[in-house]
């Protein structure tokens, strides 16, 4: 499967020169780029590990993409990689732009366990393959 | 000097409360010379008066109606602080290209109203008036809600901002479709169109307003059958997904079980339709809030009184209505699709929903600077007749915080659903990105497509099947003001 959280997913994957002109839109609009990474893809898993702080001061993609490249050193394969835009501006203060733009070699996907309770009601449960095995050696 | 002036209220008491008939601009609701207060409501009215009536009195009588006024004097004003709740016209300018017709600006002291009512505030701006006989048509084109006012409304419970952070979707408009054919599918063959739509790529399916609980389908039976395939299509992509489930129906009791199935089965939004009424909307309103549920409201009835110029509400007053009640999604219009919407009047809805402050233009149908005073924002639905071949002039006309629901555009697709579900969210996707690069929407919009088709065949498919139709009428809710030209100093 294909995880398709994100603003870009179902686009091939984008390459360096893609990223680095979506980083610079965000940084135009005075937004902060944030890049995180997670080996836990569940969809409501909402905070993944963020690599440094926020950008809230790089004015050049291309001091976004050198991180990004150090993130990918570590866990490039192994693990998802995300960047994020944050604006802070009044009645918004929350993520403007979010996608992925590394994923693990292979994407297991996720089970659906489904618990029958009263009448035809359904509990369900969504739970990633990789899961069952501890952070960091999931992928 | 006349005590009882033409343009004046009338100041001799004793003569203006004698018993009697007097014209309603000698009564007090017409002063030219009123300077609305901050915490005054103001409406701007389109007024056609009767043949011979002159539109002062037409628009004083208005004013009348809509606040204290009868049809003759009654003492019993006296006992009461009868000038402060009077309402004023205090302005009529004629109607530009429209001989016969004038706008008249009414002024409403703020203690006229129950704080956080709709029902109140419509029962008043848009009661009896409507049906006086000394006008031929009345419209209500726009309303300045004070800050004061605004303040005693809960407004959306959850907002677009936060529908981003729930559904952790951002940066680009949100995607769905009404479920067709939209009457007659049984519960389980509407589920599998919920699940093919919403694994193909779309965030939200949606019923449509007219699906409540019938013969073919029960409405247990959809909800069960709904949220098997939100489920299954949120597993399979590893994305949120939902469905919008109408609780409309016969009474307030089934709406809240309808909600509270809803939400036992862990659906995160559902649905009403506009004409359940402004108090069983600000109910469901509440619901949703004590339940981090999203509200969809869907606007069916609407276009029986906001689609001709001459008479009833204009959309945008109901746009400001519906955002104090709080709902979190509105239909706005497409411009482009099948349905009425003019682009600029269509400009100033998407502005009423989503931002904080929205001044005046005229241009836009927006007749007054209304402040939201950090009113949470309401997220515009587009629905109705578009495709993905229009991707790049939805996203130029409406943005990106707009709900873009493809019904026959998805269902429709040569290839089955999951193909038209992607088709479009290929599209939509590749639009954002060249937006973002800087590229010229408009003028290369097609080629982006063609370009984003070719790693991607639904998509290529779904450009062949409807790269020529479009809906090109004119539309009769226009703005009356256009811009002018003006030489640069």
């Amino acid at each position: 499967m294909r995880l398709t959280q994100g603003a870009f997913s179902f686009l091939p994957d984008l390459t360096d020169e893609q990223i680095g002109k979506q980083v610079q839109y965000c940084i135009d609009n005075g937004w902060a780029v944030n890049i995180e990474f997670t080996d836990d893809p569940h969809p409501r898993n909402t905070y993944w590990e963020l690599w440094g702080q926020p950008m809230f001061d790089v004015r050049d993609a291309a001091g976004v993409m050198f991180e990004l490249n150090e993130c990918r050193k570590t866990y490039k394969g192994r693990h998802y990689i995300r960047v994020s835009a944050f604006d802070s501006t009044h009645t918004w203060e929350s993520l403007r732009l979010s996608f992925i733009t590394d994923r693990p070699e292979e994407e297991p996907g996720f089970a659906l366990e489904r618990q029958e309770v009263d009448g035809r009601s359904i509990r369900y449960t969504t739970r990633a393959y990789a899961a069952n095995r501890p952070e960091g050696a999931r992928y | 000097m006349n005590a009882i002036d033409k343009t004046k209220p009338a100041e001799e008491k004793r003569s203006r409360y004698s018993a009697g008939v007097m014209e309603y601009r000698k009564m007090g609701y017409w002063q030219p010379d009123y300077e609305p207060k901050d915490t005054d409501v103001i409406a701007v009215f389109r007024i056609t008066p009767q043949d011979g009536v002159d539109e002062i009195e037409a628009s004083a009588a208005v004013a009348g109606e809509s606040s204290t006024a009868t049809w003759t004097v009654v003492w019993t004003d006296r006992l009461t602080a009868c000038d402060k709740y009077r309402a004023k016209c205090y302005r009529v300018d004629p109607v530009p290209n429209s001989p016969g017709s004038w706008f008249a600006y009414i002024a409403y002291d703020l203690d006229l109203f129950e704080p956080g009512s709709i029902a109140n505030l419509s029962a008043s701006i848009i009661g009896n008036v409507f049906g006086f006989k000394p006008l031929k048509a009345l419209r209500l084109e726009d309303m300045r809600l004070p800050v004061a006012y605004v303040k005693t409304f809960d407004g959306p419970a959850t907002g677009i901002v936060v529908e981003r952070e729930r559904l952790d979707k951002f940066g680009r408009p949100l995607l769905g479709a009404t479920v067709k054919p939209k009457l007659g599918l049984s519960g389980r063959n509407y589920g599998r169109v919920v699940y093919e739509a919403l694994k193909g790529g779309l965030d939200f399916t949606k019923d449509d307003e007219n699906i409540n609980s019938q013969p073919f389908m029960h409405w247990r039976e959809r909800f069960l059958y709904c949220m098997e395939a939100v489920n299954k299509a949120q597993a399979s992509t590893g994305e949120i997904k939902g469905t919008y489930l109408n609780v409309t129906a016969a009474t307030m009791e089934d709406m809240y079980e309808r909600a509270d199935f809803a939400k036992s089965l862990g659906s995160s939004i559902i649905m009403i339709d506009l004409v359940i009424g402004y108090t069983a909307i600000q109910s469901m309103a509440k619901w949703a809030r004590r339940n981090d549920m999203i509200l969809h409201l869907h606007r069916a009835g609407h276009s029986t009184y906001t689609r001709q110029k001459s008479h009833g509400v204009s959309f945008r007053v109901i746009t400001k209505w519906m955002r104090l009640a709080g709902v979190d999604h509105i239909h706005a219009g497409t411009v482009v699709g099948k349905l009425e919407g003019d682009p600029h009047t269509t400009k100033g809805y998407y502005d009423l929903c989503r931002e904080d402050f929205v001044p005046q233009n005229l241009a836009h149908g927006i007749f007054f600077d209304q402040p939201w005073a950090s009113t949470r924002k309401l997220m515009p639905v587009a629905s109705g007749g578009i495709h993905a071949g229009q991707m790049h002039q939805l996203i130029d006309l409406l943005g990106e915080d707009v709900v873009l629901q493809f019904g026959g555009g998805t269902i429709g697709h040569p290839m089955g659903i999951q193909a038209g579900a992607t088709a479009n969210r290929v599209a939509l996707e590749a639009m954002i990105l060249a937006r973002n690069e800087g590229r010229d929407l408009l003028g290369e919009g097609p080629e982006i497509l063609k370009a984003a088709a070719r790693h991607c065949l639904p998509l290529k498919q779904a450009l062949e099947t409807w790269k020529d139709v479009t809906f090109n009428y004119s539309s009769t809710d226009t703005p009356d003001f256009v811009p002018q030209a003006t030489a640069a100093e």
